[in-house]
């Protein structure tokens, strides 16, 4: 598919594309996780969130996509370094991938033919400053996992096998997508997933003729939609950006982060992980909407995105975990009524 | 379509499956085939050649450099020079894929990318034999049609090739078909009626419903192009009619995820086809027993699925073994040093024999492989008592025993099955999963009430046990009973019979070496039950009113004990 499809006209799934919207204006709040039905267009908002951001300018033949000439890894052997500019990287990683081809390897045949000693990289190495999406995370192999944990918190990638010593650096946000009902994803990978989102196939019957609807005119007449859609992308596009740049001068007033304190200790969630990054997404949040400052009314909105997965599994509590942070942040902050929401 | 009288109606079905997969190949996705190798798949398989796709085989083995293609290393290192190889999906293709339902999902997702970017086509020939075995649901759900064919006669077929004359006129005609907005609504309300969630179906049916208006000479398909459409997407992916044992509930609307807080929204549409009679048309296209077949499968699937018998790969890196020779297939790493060990005292030879050449002098058969002895998971089989004598509150307290250990069970990448014995017979209410939502919902269905076959409980823990074993997995028992057993094996009510059935299941457990615990329910221990303890090898836990958290606490304590 040469072009995916437009962000803006993907229907409903608003906490989906918010939550994917948020990692784009600040990359460290760390992935999304979206758990849910099949064909709910989760791998469709995850290629078409990357188109719609800027592209970025890497030097050409850069195995890890550096910007800058000093950046690039000294094993690489650069062909060319000329700057270009190239779209956000997303990267998949697919089930019953191999360790090597995820961590990259010695280049078995560039070692055996010419008795070179050459790393290969691997996915990550492709996926740095884009995505990496992994498809039914839930299934992947432990120790796959373990290893995207390691290189999720460093934001490197350290290979010492076959002796070689390599290190390049692995920063990309992580979008995983599975469907709770074939397995769970362990307590330590769903924390470092920083946001988590719960899709499901929309039951309003108008809802889903219109996607229907626009995905049959996306594939017949590609140009025509592509056109319909690119001022509403454009725009999209403008604010993320303009996010970006607001993030660092958006104000954090005492009071929220007591309230975010408040609301982590009454959820009695694990860590201080979730604080952090409830406090990041309510700040991306206020960022992308250019309020200027984090108020309660973005902490309402991040929470349930920020905190669900973080909360300890009560296996009694019928009720579901995004009902649990609703049913706190109420209690906490008095009932849903602000305008702002 | 040749439909010649004397055929049965269900070979016409195959017979338009297979012209319409020479239709618009791509645009359905595929075909999921369950059939079992015989004549009439001979036939059928017959018919889906000569497409408008070069055909490729693959199988669920299949390596990455065979299918996306890589390095030759074989050819590189006889040549001495870099030697790619193309892969399979490098063009496109119609992907027959044999003895599908054992793919894996690795497999699965690989193709599933593939499908997405439409350009291929997939026939899954899936030969499963039970319900659960079968391809995994990522790729089914790709695949447009459903066909299957293990109940047609082969005096019902016939061997009248395809007339692709006309399939070349369907195909050029196709480009311009187009359905119409009533058609695409009433076949997105009537998947949502079906139960199904994902967009796929729907989007596959307008296909279905372009390329079969096409393959009858129009460009805008009519009601009943939209009907057969439907029928042939919908019937094996919905989920409302589910249980064929009760006949589908006529208001479906009531049920399922249809609009309900919409009084205005989509009902006060007219489509000219009443969803009633497509409703009724879906439900019927597909025999009760293949439905049947298709609602038990659903959602069994295994978390690190492979096929029956094989040994499965573990999932854990584990202690080195010593390396073997082998091929580099993508899953193996190569044991660099142990390679060169080999290669060594050739060197000289090698050298002599080819003397231009620079550098090692490596063969093929040289290479060795990495090879790791693998820990294996954790499967938990809870056998539980659910007869009248335990009584309905300890049902209770197993039952949410079972939900805190899984609980912390995923934390330890255990799994968790679940058996229950009342009546006259055991049930097992669980296959082996880690996943909490299907426990939950298998759980709150577990009655109580009967007698206590205790003995039936043993044996039907003792075949999930072994099925486990087999792929690789470490098996414990927990039985959780009161421990009169009073229903023997055969289904009579002989209380001496009966100990002695369960005595003898006990034997055959601790011959076979796996593990057990027994939980004394009782409100006064049994002796009965700490002799079958003894007999299991097991540790005996008397809990009297214990609650669900002091039963989990018994539990963990004694398995890590």
């Amino acid at each position: 598919m040469t072009q995916p499809f437009p962000f803006s006209a993907i229907v409903g799934q608003q906490d989906m594309k918010l939550a994917m919207i948020l990692t784009a204006i600040d990359p460290s709040i760390g992935g999304v996780l979206v758990f849910g039905d099949r064909g709910t267009g989760k791998s469709t908002a995850v290629r078409a969130l990357a188109a719609l951001l800027p592209p970025i300018t890497q030097i050409e033949s850069c195995p890890v996509n550096s910007e800058n000439r000093s950046d690039c890894p000294d094993w690489a052997q650069l062909g060319s370094d000329k700057s270009v500019k190239r779209p956000t990287p997303v990267v998949d990683l697919p089930l019953g991938a191999t360790e090597d081809r995820v961590v990259g390897a010695l280049d078995i045949e560039r070692a055996l033919t010419r008795g070179e000693k050459a790393f290969e990289p691997g996915l990550l190495a492709r996926a740095n400053r884009g995505y990496l999406y992994i498809d039914e995370v839930n299934l992947l192999e432990d120790h796959i996992v373990d290893l995207l944990l390691d290189v999720a918190q460093s934001g490197e990638n350290v290979v010492e096998r076959e002796g070689l010593s390599i290190r390049h650096p692995a920063r990309f946000v992580l979008v995983g997508s599975g469907n709770p009902e074939e397995g769970e994803l362990r307590p330590q990978l769903l924390d470092r997933f920083g946001l988590s989102v719960e899709v499901k196939s929309p039951t309003d019957i108008k809802e889903r003729v219109e996607v229907i609807r626009r995905r049959q005119s996306y594939e017949t007449e590609t140009a025509a939609f592509m056109k319909r859609w690119r001022a509403a992308d454009t725009r999209l596009r403008k604010n993320i950006l303009a996010g970006r740049a607001a993030l660092n001068s958006t104000k954090t007033p005492d009071q929220t982060l007591i309230d975010c304190a408040e609301l982590c200790v009454a959820l009695g969630s694990d860590g201080l992980r979730g604080e952090l990054t409830l406090l990041k997404a309510a700040r991306a949040l206020a960022a992308f909407e250019g309020s200027g400052e984090v108020s309660r009314a973005h902490l309402r909105q991040a929470a349930p995105m920020a905190l669900r997965h973080r909360l300890r599994r009560d296996p009694l509590d019928e009720a579901g975990s995004s009902t649990r942070v609703a049913r706190t942040v109420s209690e906490l902050f008095g009932a849903f009524h602000t305008a702002a929401e | 379509m040749t439909d010649s009288p004397g055929i049965d109606g269900a070979w016409a079905r195959a017979r338009l499956i297979a012209t319409l997969m020479a239709v618009d190949p791509v645009g359905l996705g595929g075909l999921w085939l369950r059939a079992r190798p015989g004549p009439v798949r001979e036939r059928f398989l017959a018919l889906l050649s000569g497409g408008p796709l070069p055909e490729k085989t693959l199988h669920p083995g299949i390596t990455d450099t065979q299918l996306f293609g890589g390095v030759d290393l074989a050819a590189t290192l006889s040549a001495g020079t870099l030697t790619h190889t193309s892969g399979l999906l490098a063009k496109p293709a119609f992907l027959r894929m044999t003895m599908a339902e054992r793919c894996t999902p690795g497999l699965a997702a690989r193709l599933s990318r593939v499908l997405d970017a439409g350009q291929h086509c997939v026939l899954a020939i899936d030969e499963g034999a039970e319900a659960e075995e079968r391809p995994p649901e990522a790729l089914t759900e790709r695949l447009g049609l459903f066909l299957h064919l293990d109940d047609m006669a082969h005096s019902g077929t016939d061997d009248a090739p395809l007339d692709h004359a006309l399939i070349e006129i369907a195909r050029a005609r196709l480009a311009r078909a187009k359905l119409d907005e009533t058609g695409e609504r009433a076949l997105v309300e009537l998947a949502a009626h079906c139960g199904i969630g994902s967009f796929r179906p729907p989007l596959i049916a307008i296909a279905a419903a372009r390329a079969i208006g096409a393959l009858f000479g129009r460009i805008r398909p009519l009601p009943e192009d939209i009907q057969l459409a439907a029928e042939l997407v919908f019937a094996h992916r919905a989920t409302a009619f589910e249980d064929p044992a009760q006949p589908a509930p006529p208001p479906l609307r009531d049920e399922g995820p249809d609009p309900e807080g919409d009084p205005d929204g989509a009902r006060d549409i007219e489509t000219e086809i009443p969803d009633e009679i497509l409703a009724a048309a879906v439900a019927s296209a597909l025999p009760r027993e293949v439905l049947k077949m298709l609602a038990e499968g659903r959602g069994t699937r295994r978390a690190a699925g492979s096929g029956a018998g094989a040994t499965r790969r573990g999932n854990r890196r584990g202690r080195p073994l010593p390396s073997r020779p082998g091929k580099l297939d993508g899953h193996a790493r190569i044991d660099l040093v142990a390679t060169l060990r080999v290669a060594a005292p050739w060197q000289s030879v090698r050298a002599s024999a080819a003397p231009d050449r620079t550098g090692l002098h490596i063969r093929p058969a040289d290479i060795r492989l990495k090879v790791f002895a693998e820990t294996s998971d954790r499967l938990l089989i809870f056998a539980v008592d659910a007869s009248g004598s335990a009584a309905v509150a300890r049902l209770a307290e197993a039952k949410g025993a079972i939900e805190l250990l899984l609980s912390e069970a995923y934390a330890r990448r255990d799994h968790v099955a679940l058996v229950a014995f009342r009546g006259t017979a055991a049930e097992l209410l669980l296959p082996p999963t880690r996943s909490l939502v299907q426990t939950k919902r298998r759980l709150s269905a577990l009655p109580g009430g009967g007698g206590t076959p205790l003995a039936s409980g043993l044996t039907t823990a003792m075949q999930v046990s072994i099925t486990a074993q087999k792929r690789g997995m470490s098996p414990t028992l927990i039985l959780l009973t009161d421990g009169r057993a009073n229903i023997a094996l055969d289904g009579s009510v002989n209380r001496d019979q009966a100990a002695g059935d369960a005595t003898k299941i006990a034997k055959t457990l601790r011959r076979l070496g796996h593990a057990a615990l027994v939980i004394d329910t009782g409100n006064r221990p049994q002796p009965g039950l700490q002799t079958l303890a003894a007999t299991l090898d097991a540790p005996y836990v008397p809990l009297p009113r214990a609650d669900a958290h002091r039963l989990s606490a018994a539990i963990s304590s004694t398995l890590d004990g």
